[in-house]
């Protein structure tokens, strides 16, 4: 079973509350504080955006329903900071030691912000196996989603497309695969596809009879048909 | 980090319970360590506040709809062609501009986190995190749409687009009718953010 944050598909969550488009882009100045600590503290390079997108998942259910969005985020940077060995439970409650810390010297600089988002994560490689599957071919998502690397491991496979029949739609080449990298064990880059898959081989009652919903999914999510 | 610890247990269980002063007590630790620059951070935010917005977005799909080489190009290789309007970097490393046409409307959703292409539409809205979106949009898009106050021609098909990995959508949406003198600026102006996500259409000429 995959965790908490896999919600596609669930029900009783009610309605979509849209906000005006001229709502400020933070609605509290902590939730902009959040996401920059957040950016500053990934730039030290002690994790990927596959861990720390784990480090949320990681969150208890409990936590991670009552949090808000950037409260998760926060949750997350504390146990990844623990568990990465930059900060100690000690220093969270502000009886750590004092004195230089050894990656200070990795902190990102106000001069280099502009650079380092430009800059980005591109997730594509040259490395790993080719394509199996071309576009058209009917193939199926693996079932259950789980990593099959890590037991609990995070995974990009969503429950709800697990065991149902697709059409690749195009393939982009190889991606760096979340399932390894998550866990730091490795790139491991492989075939990345756009699967279609018909809205009634997802739900019981699809909304038209023509609906689909496309996913990006990696090769080793998938199997012919 | 894949075992799992009672919620009592994880290390940010010791930060203050209020968000703001956790967020506060986390950036105070990190700083006194020299781990981060507060000046760093003030500039991470004047760049999502500031610099980086759906009005990015909005110039695209405006010159797609005015140069169909331009869009040709698009649909060929999208995050070549924005990177060229200086549109790269963070969350938009891998872009897709996928297109409506009156039998197809597409939307876009992360149901696994929050994904979303910032260098053209900035942070995304608070709806588009909520549960309520990324539970709903995949299953019952109609539904969702009508939140927006929006409805689709009964044979208008649905494409929803799951953003299950790094790549990055942009929906480019109809241009709308009576606007077949404006140029790109005017019809910027029609472009909403919503519209290129797929859970609103642009605006009419008035």
């Amino acid at each position: 079973m995959t965790r908490v944050h896999d919600m596609g598909g669930r029900f009783g969550d009610g309605p979509v509350r849209p906000d005006p488009e001229q709502a400020p882009v933070f609605a509290a100045d902590w939730h902009a504080r959040a996401l920059a600590v957040t950016l500053a503290a990934g730039a030290l390079g002690r994790w990927t955006l596959d861990e720390s997108r784990h480090a949320r998942e990681c969150l208890s259910p409990a936590d991670y329903t009552r949090f808000s969005y950037y409260e998760k985020w926060i949750a997350a940077l504390a146990d990844l900071l623990v568990a990465k060995g930059v900060l100690s439970r000690d220093d969270l409650t502000g009886h750590g030691g004092g004195g230089a810390h050894p990656l200070a010297g990795r902190r990102l600089a106000a001069e280099n912000v502009a650079r380092t988002l430009a800059r980005g994560g591109p997730a594509d490689r040259d490395a790993g196996p080719g394509p199996v599957f071309e576009a058209g071919q009917a193939v199926r998502a693996l079932r259950p989603a789980a990593n099959r690397l890590v037991e609990g491991g995070h995974t990009r496979l969503p429950a709800y497309a697990a065991g149902a029949q697709g059409y690749v739609l195009r393939c982009h080449g190889n991606h760096v695969l979340p399932d390894s990298n998550a866990h730091g064990l490795g790139e491991a880059p492989e075939p990345l596809y756009s699967v279609r898959f018909k809205a009634a081989q997802l739900w019981a009652a699809p909304e038209h009879p023509d609906d689909e919903v496309i996913l990006d999914l990696w090769q080793s999510y998938l199997e012919p048909a | 980090m894949p075992h799992d610890h009672p919620d009592h247990d994880h290390p940010h269980a010791l930060l203050p319970p209020e968000p703001a002063l956790r967020v506060k007590a986390l950036e105070t630790i990190l700083a006194d360590k020299g781990l981060i620059d507060p000046a760093a951070l003030d500039r991470i935010i004047d760049t999502y506040e500031n610099r980086i917005g759906p009005r990015n977005g909005a110039q695209v799909v405006a010159r797609a709809w005015i140069d169909d080489g331009f869009r040709a190009a698009l649909r060929e290789d999208a995050t070549a062609v924005v990177a060229e309007l200086g549109f790269f970097g963070r969350q938009g490393e891998h872009m897709v501009v996928v297109e409506n046409t009156p039998s197809t409307h597409n939307m876009v959703v992360c149901t696994l986190c929050s994904c979303y292409p910032w260098p053209l539409l900035g942070i995304p809205p608070a709806w588009y995190k909520s549960d309520a979106y990324r539970a709903r949009a995949v299953r019952e898009p109609r539904r969702v749409l009508a939140d927006f106050g929006v409805t689709l021609p009964a044979d208008t098909a649905i494409r929803v687009w799951d953003s299950t990995a790094e790549v990055r959508y942009l929906v480019l949406p109809m241009r709308p009718e009576g606007t077949g003198d404006w140029d790109e600026a005017a019809l910027a102006g029609l472009v909403t953010r919503d519209s290129m996500i797929g859970t609103g259409l642009p605006r009419a000429p008035s």
